[in-house]
């Protein structure tokens, strides 16, 4: 066997660091859009001010 | 790297053995009860907010799951409904297990706090402290009223959907509570008739086991007698309406009959026809509770066209 030969176990720790890459990932743009409407939706002063503008 | 080496890496876990770990089916039962609770409130969420909070509702649930089999390793390994879960299969160590749901629970309670509010957060922290120490740890394996307990955990969901929108308890959010509560012990028991060398093998104190059968047929109907006033009184409330409660009224009907007829029948009877009748009981209990929720759901969309509701 060759060191350049995928093994199956190679697929299955690419699939585990994909999967768990894929997941902070989405964290990331959760907490992100949380942020945006939390601060520009739900806080009634600073909608005001951009309601004023 | 020799053959052997090759061999040790097969029971090497992938992604879906962690998923595994946070037991999905149970997390999509969550997922919709929360769910109900969250948009039958009397209060609009923001959708992100709101699905925030379902994910990490979810998310809880699924580390107490984790920290589930970490403890039950040993008990999970004798019955065969378990023996393929990730720990007792050895694609995941019982410590990653305790890591990954002690990890994922201070996550979730933390971000619920951040996303919905802080009493939300209160109850998800209780339920995953309920669930992993005090019906797992503490209640399973010393009390056959495990199942009463432990169906307490499951029956916060909606209450914790219900505290993200409105920062409360209330008897809407109560009753949602008490109807998973109720419904859980008649549920499990009529799977405990006819799965039955399982949970006796691996030293779980069911009722079947420590009290016998005929105790737990009593059992099953006393609870379902107890669970219909529960919907129905939930069905007077402002979230349900007419909709809701003839549904409520059918189902609480069927399920007593079938709890009657489960109770008239003995071990004969049910050997006779492959536990048909406790099978069905079982079934419809699925549908029973995915129902009520559903029709609360109903009453809630019909609330926006201005119809429906009381």
């Amino acid at each position: 066997m060759g060191l350049a030969k995928e093994h199956e176990i190679h697929n299955r720790r690419f699939g585990r660091n994909l999967g768990v890459g894929l997941a902070l990932a989405f964290l990331v743009a959760l907490v992100f859009g949380l942020t945006v409407v939390k601060v520009k939706v739900l806080d009634p002063e600073i909608a005001a001010k951009e309601v004023r503008q | 790297m020799t053959d052997t080496s090759v061999l040790e890496h097969d029971k090497e876990a992938g992604f879906g053995d962690y998923v595994a770990l946070l037991k999905p089916r149970v997390m999509s039962l969550v997922v919709f009860t929360a769910l109900v609770g969250l948009l039958v409130a009397p209060v609009d969420v923001h959708p992100v907010v709101g699905f925030a909070s379902i994910l990490f509702i979810a998310i809880g649930a699924g580390a107490s799951g984790a920290l589930n089999m970490w403890y039950d390793a040993d008990i999970d390994r004798i019955m065969n409904r378990t023996r393929g879960r990730p720990v007792p299969a050895g694609k995941v160590t019982a410590e990653e297990a305790f890591a990954i749901g002690i990890a994922l629970s201070g996550m979730a309670v933390v971000m619920l706090a951040l996303a919905a509010n802080i009493i939300a957060a209160a109850l998800l922290a209780f339920t995953i402290f309920f669930y992993a120490v005090v019906y797992t740890i503490w209640l399973k394996r010393w009390t056959p009223q495990n199942i009463v307990i432990g169906g307490a955990a499951g029956a916060f969901p909606p209450m914790i959907g219900w505290a993200a929108a409105t920062s409360g308890i209330s008897m809407e959010s109560a009753l949602m509570f008490a109807l998973i509560f109720m419904w859980t012990p008649p549920h499990f028991w009529a799977l405990a008739l006819f799965m039955k060398d399982d949970y006796s093998n691996a030293g779980v104190p069911m009722l079947t086991v420590t009290h016998g059968r005929r105790v737990t047929r009593n059992h099953i109907l006393a609870y379902t007698i107890l669970l219909a006033p529960v919907a129905l009184g939930l069905g007077m409330t402002s979230i349900a309406g007419p909709v809701y409660m003839i549904a409520a009224v059918a189902m609480n009907l069927w399920f007593v009959k079938g709890a009657l007829e489960i109770q008239r029948r003995d071990e004969v009877q049910a050997e006779a026809d492959g536990y048909r009748t406790e099978k069905a009981f079982f079934r419809f209990s699925l549908y029973y509770l995915f129902l009520h929720f559903g029709m609360l759901l109903i009453e809630a969309t019909l609330r926006g066209f201005g119809i429906g509701g009381w």
